[in-house]
Parts: C-alpha cells; sequence; structure tokens
C-alpha cells in the first residue's frame, strides 16, 4: 500500500515537472524542474530497491551535471525565449504528440513486458560493486577515455582564443 | 489499479521519453533542447532499472550508472561547444544557427 | 574468481596502443616551443595509427578470442575493421598535418582527438556487450563533435559542431532507450547472449520497438536517410581532413555495431527499416547531389547514398548467408579507401580558411596540379562505380548479393541511382579537365604544390581504390573470413 502511494505521488511529481520543464519560458525555471524530475525520480529508483543508482543520481545528476546547466545558463545570461509563430504550432501538435507516443509505447510495453510483478530485490552497492569491478571492468577502465576526452574537449572549445 | 507492477514504471519512462522528444524537436533554446535530451537519458535509465528488478538481473542497474557518467559528460562537451558557439554568434536560439540550413 | 590475463590484454592491444600515444600526443605537446611547428605531434600521432595496425596484425594471429568476461571478441570480422580504422587513421593524419598549421587549429588536442576517438571506433567493432558499444560509441562520437568544431574561429564549423552535438545526442538517446527496451525483453545486455534468448522466448513486441530504435540511433551515425539532415551542413563546417576521417571511420564502426546488434544476435524485425533507409538514402542523397555547388556539401550527400548502397547489402542478408555481410564488408573498405582521398584533395586546395570549396574553384586544376587531379579524378570514378576502381566492385558484390536474395526492386533502384550519380561526379571532372582557370585567381590559389606527407596520403588512397578495384579477391576472401566468424 505504502508503495501504490509513494509510487503515485512521485511518478505524478516526475511527470509534472517534466511537462513544467517544457512550458516555462525561462531556462532557470527549465533547470529547476529537471532537478525536481531527477529528485522524483530518484525517489522511484529507492522505491525500486536500487540504493546506489538512487544515490548516483543525486549526487551526479542533480548534483554536478545540473549545476553546470545552471551555471552555463548564468553565464551566458540566457534570457527569456520569445515565442516564434512555429513554436505556437508545435505546442498544438506538440501534446497530442505526447499523447500518441506515449499511448503506443505503453501498449508496446504492456504487451511485451505484461504486467509483470516487480520480483525481489536484486543487491544493493556490493553486488554493484562486485560487478562493476569485474565483469564490466573494462567498460569502466574505458569509461576513462571518455571523460579525458570531455574534459579536453570543453577546456579546447571554452578557452578564449589568444591571438 | 492495484499492485504497481513493472509496467507502471515503464509508462512514466515512455512519458519522460515522449516529453523529453518534444521538446528538442520543438523548443529553440539550446540549453532546454540539452535538458530535453537529458529527460530522454532519465527515462532510459528509468527503464533499465525497473527492468532490472523484473529480470533480477543486476547489469541493468550497472548500465544506468554508466548512462549517468556518459550524460555528466555529454552535458561537459555539450555546453563547451554552446559556449563556443555563443562567442561566434551571441545567440543560444538554434533556429538562429542558419549559416546552415537547419 | 578468474584474474585478468596477458590474452586479456591482448584482445584490446590496439586500443591501448592508441591510448598511450594519444596520451603521450598530450603530455609532450607543452614541450613544443611556442610558435614552432607542431608537425613532430603529428608524425608522433601517425607512428601511433601504424603501431595500432601492428597489434592488429599480432591479434590477427589468434583469431576468435574472448576477453574481459566476454567484453570484447576478436575474430576475422574486428581484425578487419581494426585495420580500415588504423589505414584512414594513418591517411587522414598524414593529410591533417599541413592542414592544421594553415587553419591554426590547436595540434596537440586535435591529434589527440583523433587518436582517442579510434580508440572508440576500435572498440565498436569488437565489443560483444551493448554497455562496452555504447560507452565506445559514446567516445567516437564526443570526440568528432569536437573536431568539428576545432576551426573555431569560424562561426560555420561552431554551427556545424553544435548542430551535429544536439542531433547526435539525440539519436544516442533513441539508441539507448532501444537498448533498454532489448535488456527489458531479454533480461541480458550481451550481444551473444540476445540471440539465444529471443529464439527460446516467441514474439515479442518490444523486440520489433527495441530494434527500431537501436536503427534510428545508428541510423543517424550512418547518415543515412531519414536522418542525414545533419550531414551536409556538418561536412560543410567542419574541416575537411575531419570530415575525411568522420565520414569513413567512424562509419566503418557504426556498420560494424549494426552488423554486429542485426546479425549476431539475429533480431527480427529489421529488414522493412533497413529497406525504406536503404531506398531513401539512395534516393535523397544522389538527388540532393545533383545541386550542389560546393563540393563538400556534394560529397556529404554523396556519402548519403552510398551509406544507402551499403545498407542495399543489409537487406541482402536476408537467409543468414555471407554474400551479403561480405558485400557490405567490403563496401565499407573500399569507401573508405576512396573517400578519405577525395576529402584529402579537397583539404589539400581549400587553402586558408578553407575559401575554395566551390565546384568552381577547381576550372583548370589539371593543368595546374596534374597529379592531384588525376588522383581525384580517379577517386571520382570509383564513386560512381567504373571497372577497374574499388567502387566497381563494391556496388558489383553487394548488387549481385541484392539479386541473389531476390531484392529485384532495390536493385534496380540502386543501378538507377548509380546513373544519375554519375551525373555530379563527372561534373566535377569535366570542370577540372575542360574549363579554363578564370584569371583572378591565379596567384594565390592553387599555386601551392602539394607537400610530401599530403602527397604520401594520397597515394596510399588511390593505390588502395586501384587494388580493390583490380585485385578484390584477397580483400574480399578476407571480408568473408569476417562474415563467417559474425554468423557463428
Amino acid at each position: 500500500m505504502m508503495h501504490t502511494v509513494l509510487f503515485i505521488i512521485f511518478a505524478v511529481v516526475c511527470v509534472a515537472a517534466a511537462i513544467n520543464l517544457l512550458a516555462q519560458r525561462h531556462p532557470i525555471n527549465s533547470a529547476l524542474s529537471l532537478i525536481v524530475v531527477m529528485g522524483s525520480l530518484a525517489l522511484l529508483y529507492l522505491l525500486l530497491g536500487a540504493e546506489f543508482v538512487a544515490a548516483v543520481q543525486i549526487i551526479i545528476y542533480a548534483g554536478a551535471i545540473m549545476v553546470l546547466f545552471v551555471f552555463t545558463i548564468m553565464l551566458l545570461n540566457a534570457g527569456e525565449e520569445e515565442l516564434s509563430k512555429s513554436s505556437r504550432v508545435a505546442i498544438v501538435f506538440g501534446v497530442p504528440a505526447v499523447a500518441v507516443i506515449v499511448a503506443a509505447l505503453a501498449y508496446i510495453l504492456s504487451r511485451g513486458a505484461g504486467t509483470a510483478a516487480l520480483g525481489d530485490f536484486i543487491g544493493g552497492p556490493k553486488e554493484i560493486g562486485r560487478l562493476l569491478f569485474r565483469d564490466f571492468l573494462l567498460p569502466f577502465e574505458v569509461t576513462s577515455v571518455l571523460i579525458l576526452i570531455a574534459i579536453m574537449g570543453a577546456v579546447v572549445l571554452a578557452r578564449r582564443e589568444e591571438r | 489499479m492495484g499492485e504497481i507492477s513493472t509496467i507502471h514504471y515503464l509508462v512514466v519512462a515512455a512519458a519522460l521519453f515522449a516529453i523529453g522528444t518534444i521538446g528538442v524537436l520543438t523548443r529553440r533554446n539550446v540549453v532546454i533542447i540539452l535538458m530535453s535530451i537529458e529527460l530522454i537519458l532519465n527515462a532510459v535509465n528509468l527503464n533499465l532499472v525497473a527492468f532490472s528488478r523484473m529480470h533480477g538481473q543486476l547489469p541493468g542497474q550497472v548500465f544506468s550508472i554508466f548512462i549517468i557518467t556518459d550524460a555528466a559528460a555529454e552535458a561537459a562537451v555539450g555546453l563547451g561547444i554552446l559556449i563556443a558557439f555563443f562567442r561566434n554568434k551571441e545567440t543560444i536560439n538554434a533556429d538562429e544557427v542558419d549559416l546552415l540550413k537547419w | 574468481m578468474n584474474p585478468i590475463t596477458n590474452t586479456d590484454y591482448v584482445t584490446i592491444l590496439p586500443e591501448l596502443v592508441l591510448a598511450a600515444f594519444g596520451l603521450i600526443v598530450m603530455l609532450v605537446e607543452p614541450f613544443v616551443t611556442k610558435g614552432g611547428s607542431r608537425k613532430p605531434l603529428g608524425y608522433l600521432a601517425c607512428l601511433g595509427a601504424l603501431a595500432s595496425l601492428a597489434a592488429t596484425w599480432y591479434q590477427a594471429g589468434s583469431p576468435y578470442t574472448q576477453g574481459f568476461f566476454k567484453m570484447v571478441l576478436v575474430d576475422h570480422f574486428s581484425v578487419f575493421f581494426h585495420v580500415v580504422i588504423a589505414l584512414v587513421l594513418f591517411v587522414a593524419l598524414l593529410g591533417s598535418l599541413d592542414y592544421v598549421e594553415r587553419q591554426h587549429i590547436r595540434a596537440g588536442e586535435f591529434y589527440a582527438l583523433m587518436l582517442f576517438g579510434a580508440v572508440g571506433m576500435d572498440l565498436m567493432s569488437s565489443a560483444t556487450e551493448l554497455v562496452l558499444i555504447f560507452i565506445a560509441l559514446e567516445i567516437s562520437s564526443i570526440s568528432t563533435y569536437i573536431l568539428a568544431g576545432m576551426r573555431r574561429r569560424v562561426a560555420i564549423s561552431a554551427e556545424a559542431s553544435l548542430k551535429y552535438f544536439l542531433l547526435g545526442s539525440f539519436a544516442t538517446g533513441f539508441f539507448l532507450y532501444g537498448v533498454s527496451l532489448m535488456f527489458g525483453a531479454t533480461g541480458t545486455t550481451s550481444i551473444l547472449a540476445i540471440g539465444p534468448q529471443l529464439h527460446a522466448g516467441g514474439f515479442n513486441p518490444l523486440v520489433f520497438a527495441a530494434v527500431a530504435l537501436m536503427f534510428v540511433g545508428l541510423g543517424f551515425k550512418i547518415a543515412s536517410a531519414p536522418f542525414h539532415v545533419w550531414t551536409p551542413d556538418v561536412y560543410e563546417g567542419a574541416p575537411a581532413p575531419v570530415v575525411a576521417f568522420m565520414s569513413t571511420a567512424p562509419k566503418a564502426a557504426a556498420f560494424a555495431v549494426l552488423l554486429r546488434v542485426l546479425f549476431a544476435a539475429w533480431t527480427p524485425g529489421w529488414f522493412w527499416p533497413v529497406w525504406i533507409s536503404a531506398a531513401l538514402s539512395m534516393t535523397l542523397g544522389n538527388i540532393g547531389a545533383l545541386r550542389q555547388t560546393n563540393i563538400k556539401r556534394m560529397l556529404a550527400y554523396s556519402s548519403i547514398a552510398h551509406a544507402g548502397y551499403l545498407l542495399v547489402a543489409f537487406a541482402a542478408s536476408k537467409a543468414a548467408d555471407t554474400a551479403g555481410i561480405s558485400a557490405a564488408i567490403f563496401y565499407t573498405a573500399a569507401y573508405a579507401a576512396m573517400n578519405v582521398g577525395a576529402f584529402l584533395v579537397i583539404s589539400h586546395l581549400a587553402g586558408e580558411g578553407e575559401r575554395f570549396v566551390a565546384i568552381d574553384d577547381y576550372a583548370g586544376l589539371s593543368r595546374r596540379q596534374p597529379a592531384v587531379a588525376a588522383s581525384l579524378a580517379l577517386l571520382l570514378l570509383s564513386l560512381i562505380g567504373i571497372p577497374a576502381t574499388g567502387g566497381f566492385f563494391a556496388k558489383f558484390y553487394v548488387f549481385s548479393a541484392a539479386l541473389q536474395a531476390n531484392l529485384v526492386g532495390l536493385t534496380i533502384l540502386g543501378l538507377i541511382n548509380s546513373g544519375i550519380a554519375a551525373y555530379y561526379y563527372l561534373r566535377v571532372i569535366v570542370v577540372m579537365y575542360m574549363r579554363e582557370h578564370p584569371a583572378e585567381h591565379e596567384h594565390g590559389h592553387g599555386a601551392e604544390r602539394i607537400t610530401i606527407p599530403e602527397g604520401v596520403a594520397l597515394t596510399l588512397s588511390v593505390l588502395a581504390t586501384l587494388y580493390l578495384g583490380i585485385m578484390p579477391n584477397r580483400v574480399l576472401q578476407l571480408a568473408i573470413e569476417a562474415a563467417k566468424d559474425l554468423l557463428r
């Protein structure tokens, strides 16, 4: 019962915040909505028993990535976006489009996954750590190359040109 | 509604995916397009964690951790590209990306 | 608990070598005197490409080895693609040595990004686990997003980079959503385990959605229609040697992933998406190329068309035989050889700030630089598919595989398209050989002689194209071996 109530609350908050992200005109408001999405998703992860992912979600997504977003919005001094005619048309078509996509996906998902029960709790940080540093050792190490590229790219692109 | 099962989580993920897709396709502000892409990645993560629980297979959760890491890398590069672009054009609206036809 | 052994390290040896050279380039860069030539860094990077080729050679001695808990698989398939990627990297690096100096690009980061990008591409072709494929795909994509924006003083380069990044990340999102559905349908992320799982379970609509979404994501990376809209703009804005690299190596790697996902896992439901995408890519690519006046944009549309021909080979692999798959593998190699060369010529002639990229700028090239003009003419003839060039056999194998698979409609469409394509490739040759050079350009443009590294790179690409056109059997045999290993 508790599960149902919590799920409904946070699922609704999550989707509402996502819609708000698009409805807001000022990027800062959108960024704050995104943080709400991330936070409520973390709770959904907890309900699913994925404690470690929930923690990572808060620390990295809501913590690090969103700070980067907010920082950039401030840095670029992004103002409100005026709606052009085409974007009003887009909104008119966008809402039904979301409904159609969700309905189609829900149909496929319910055919595919059915009403399969959630299953048992499958493990916490210890098991994940074992998997990450054994079976997934190579992707884990290769990720360092990815991060190196990202750092280098951000530095190369954002650095002021010396003349 | 009864018992909450996997499908309920999947539908939330599908909604996030759809909202993100529409956001990328309709918004003009590049920062908001980037946030919409983050929504899509979050939808993927929710899918993975829910399926992971359903199958009793932990790799789904591990996958979602990799995706979060990648999202961080992508955000850093994306905002770097955006700053480089801003220096040249003084705008962050995607449909002013018009030297090349959009 | 089984520890990591030497065998495991051998399975990622080329990647290790490339990553090591990338780090060395980054570490050496600060020691190069300020204002001095950055070419030594470039030669170091070239050495890295050759070393990875040698490492692949070493791997080829013991094919079909799995490593790192079945994350990677070294087989004839991965070796073939590793060789293609290493050669493309080597040639593109040679071709960018002078370009980087001319356009004032930050050399250290440029070469390091090329090497690291190649790490990702190599891993894409040998990974058998969707997690690793995803990370490798992101390495290859992110490095090309950055490389596309390296001409930072030029507005269109920043725009190309931004556009490529936005659409690329969007496509990655689709790919991942597809992967998550695949995980949901099978409960595994290992490609080798997905196949048996799929056949054990019955019809599952999730799988079809998963394959379609993954195809959207990869379709973007290979620039096939209807996911091609970014291609002309990005190719126009990105530095020419980067285009030489990114129109071939990451594409080859993405094709490798597509082959693995579709055929090693033998996923159902891919046939019609591939068919439609092949037909659309060929048609839209060639029609788009007809009205271009900028040679980079023209070749961008041409590369969309070539992705279409390649997908014909995919569609022809209906009945788990090697004809279609080996044709696709051969096409990847042939396309890489000729396209790298064509873009290197563009990069050589573009001049500072890439001012000379209109087709009209090529007027009278045959008199100013006869060797370069002849090479470009040969490469363009190969892109048309004239006999005695690699392009001919590539197309020949693809369309004969398609006929064997009874894809008559697609074959006819492909042949009509090859006819249309001949027009715009020949137009460039006509301009080079028949048109007088306008006098006002006489000084400044096209006067620079081709430098030794550029010459070597161009010669290599011409020789490879001719080799594939005159003696295709050896490479075809390797492609067939690769296809066999893929289906094993």
